[in-house]
């Protein structure tokens, strides 16, 4: 198991390398210049003299190779440049607003597997009642409904039932874990609606099949409980590929966190990157992809090693 | 992995697709009757498509108001005779608007849809019969591009190509929208192409002396088109819902155009005291690509033989 982190890690690095070549040249096929793009963007009248002086302060009168070679530096010691737009730097931009957004991700996550399980669960074992048919409704829902308009709707539910918004202004966990929530967990319900409903899908099959399998039944004429059975025997192996799954899932989630942010006025990383792409803040564009493309795959890492810990039937 | 058994699915939608043999004497009912027959949750989802189709290729003449026409005697006015689903924050018809955008919608989520199935349909096949190297070199390709999430690889090609429309048509957002879906329909693609690369068919049209562009095209695609059929499906609800979200975003279609996303997110400073502006789009957007999903599990579950009952 060491040896498949260890060698797992270790592949992370190709990866990471070829990704950040990826974007640092996608961002540089544009035709015409950055600066000028920026600067003459709205037909401004800007002087060469002052065009020449950005692209200096920007590092970009240096040939292609220098620039590529100060960006996989920058990489490597966090040093991702300044933004090109309020001139501070990229790593002070993002850390600002990293722990609200990954706080808001693993909401999300949370909100999502715990109700997708359950309803799940539900709708395997009361299989063509009316709870199944009603859990089956929501899930297609979920799947067919934009999040940033769940969110627009629990803001309406909110104040119309309770007459009440949630906070404007984030409040770190630790300082005030009521605060916090009560500000967090709305976007977190609206994201992880599709989670849900995309897990809860997924359980219910994975359920039924495994119901029909024979150590089910060995289980069942042992005289098991059959709520032991469920929980001990059904649904630790149902929820394998649910693990899979959350991995899949999670592009989907940075996706609605970067919509859903906008509803709730939230200043996460969702906000920063819309605010980039909006002032063509290259630096910060590219940090951004940089930062997105390194949690999914680091993600999607820990749900492989989780997965060959959670099944002993897979040994590397 | 669909076995091209005689008479499976995948012959079938295969059969449909190519011309018809000669001289069959009693022709079997078409295929999308036989679909609607076996799959009522699915024909359900047929017709409300087929009814959005309709409505939306009508909006010029269902549409009661201009959807660009503002009135600033009449803004933020709730759901009337007048206007049935209310007016927005610059007077214009609610309705009129919801239609048009249907046109957007549509028109968009198809097309992009299309694009990245079929792009990533043929590149698919294609890395699967070529194997070796080139395979392994365009699954390293698709690996790094599924890397970033959809909507913010779609968001920096926006970005990049700027909102520029060809013929009236927003060529990049819909570009925008179609990449990202190309690695996804890739590696479905290539793993059930693969299957087919090592039955005898194929080594006999190679022998045959046929060009790879024939063998890719004529033999390896039709064998694929059932699950060509079901990722566009698929694909096309993702597609709108993707369009909507940029739309949003103001990274999509632009004003003045009438779009489900931008109806949502010019509603964000009001709907709170009009919730009509926001309810109805939504409702919309939530229809459409319900119907789109609900077709597309149906197509699965029809065209899949193991599903078969």
């Amino acid at each position: 198991m060491w040896a498949y982190t260890s060698k797992r890690l270790f592949l992370m690095l190709p990866t990471l390398l070829v990704v950040a070549t990826v974007i640092f040249f996608l961002l540089r096929v544009v035709p015409g210049d950055i600066v000028e793009l920026k600067l003459l963007g709205d037909g401004g009248m800007v002087s060469q003299a002052t065009i020449d002086q950005e692209r200096a302060r920007l590092g970009l009168d240096q040939p292609l190779l220098v620039q590529y070679f100060n960006w996989m530096v920058g990489l490597v010691t966090f040093d991702f440049g300044t933004s090109m737009w309020t001139g501070r730097a990229v790593s002070e931009e993002i850390a600002g607003r990293l722990m609200l957004s990954i706080e808001l991700a693993i909401l999300a996550s949370i909100v999502g597997l715990a109700l997708g399980i359950v309803l799940g669960t539900l709708s395997a074992l009361l299989r063509n009642t009316w709870v199944d048919h009603l859990i089956r409704l929501l899930t297609l829902g979920g799947m067919a409904l934009p999040s940033f308009w769940i969110g627009m709707l629990i803001i309406l539910f909110l104040l119309y039932i309770f007459d009440w918004l949630p906070p404007m202004t984030y409040t770190p966990f630790f300082t005030d874990p009521w605060a916090n929530l009560s500000q967090l967990i709305w976007p977190a319900l609206a994201v992880g609606y599709r989670y849900a409903a995309v897990v809860a899908r997924l359980v219910r099959s994975s359920i039924m099949e495994v119901m029909n399998e024979d150590y089910i039944r060995t289980a069942r004429a042992k005289g098991v409980y059959e709520r032991l059975i469920i929980v001990r025997h059904a649904m630790r192996n149902a929820l394998l590929p649910v693990v899979t799954l959350s991995g899949l899932e999670f592009a989907f989630l940075i996706g609605g966190l970067v919509v859903t942010e906008q509803v709730f006025n939230l200043n996460g990383i969702g906000k920063l990157f819309i605010d980039a792409i909006d002032n063509s803040d290259y630096v910060l564009i590219q940090s951004v992809v940089m930062l997105m493309a390194f949690i999914f795959i680091v993600v999607n890492l820990i749900v492989d090693l989780l997965y060959a810990a959670l099944d002993p039937r897979i040994r590397y | 992995m669909l076995p091209s058994t005689p008479g499976s699915a995948t012959d079938a939608v295969a059969a449909s697709l190519l011309p018809k043999a000669a001289g069959v004497e009693r022709r079997p009912r078409p295929a999308w009757l036989r679909f609607m027959a076996d799959e009522p949750l699915g024909a359900v989802g047929l017709l409300v498509v087929a009814t959005l189709v309709v409505v939306v290729a009508l909006a010029r003449f269902i549409a009661p108001y201009d959807p660009l026409e503002v009135d600033f005697m009449a803004m933020l006015q709730a759901p009337s005779a007048a206007h049935i689903m209310g007016t927005d924050q610059m007077g214009r018809d609610v309705f009129s608007r919801l239609l048009y955008g249907g046109t957007t919608a549509l028109s968009v989520g198809v097309i992009s849809a299309f694009l990245g199935c079929t792009l990533g349909a043929l590149i698919g096949t294609a890395s699967a019969y070529f194997g070796g190297k080139i395979d392994l070199y365009v699954q390293r390709v698709n690996d790094i591009v599924l890397v970033f999430p959809g909507i913010v690889l779609a968001m920096v090609i926006v970005s990049l190509l700027g909102r520029g429309q060809v013929m009236g048509l927003d060529l990049n957002v819909i570009l925008a929208i179609a990449i990202p879906i190309v690695p996804q329909v890739v590696r479905v693609i290539r793993s059930s192409a693969l299957t087919l690369r090592e039955l005898p068919y194929i080594d006999a049209a190679r022998a045959a002396g046929f060009s790879h562009l024939r063998i890719i095209c004529r033999h390896m695609a039709p064998n694929v088109m059932a699950i060509y059929l079901i990722l566009l499906t698929v694909n096309i609800a993702q597609a709108i819902l993707l369009e909507a979200s940029l739309s949003f975003l103001g990274l999509g279609i632009t004003e003045p155009k009438a779009t489900w996303g931008l109806m949502l997110s010019g509603a964000s400073q009001y709907y709170r005291d009009a919730p009509w502006l926001i309810i109805f789009p939504g409702i919309a957007i939530g229809v459409t690509v319900f119907a789109f999903n609900l077709l597309g599990d149906a197509l699965r579950d029809w065209l899949d033989p193991r599903l078969r009952r």
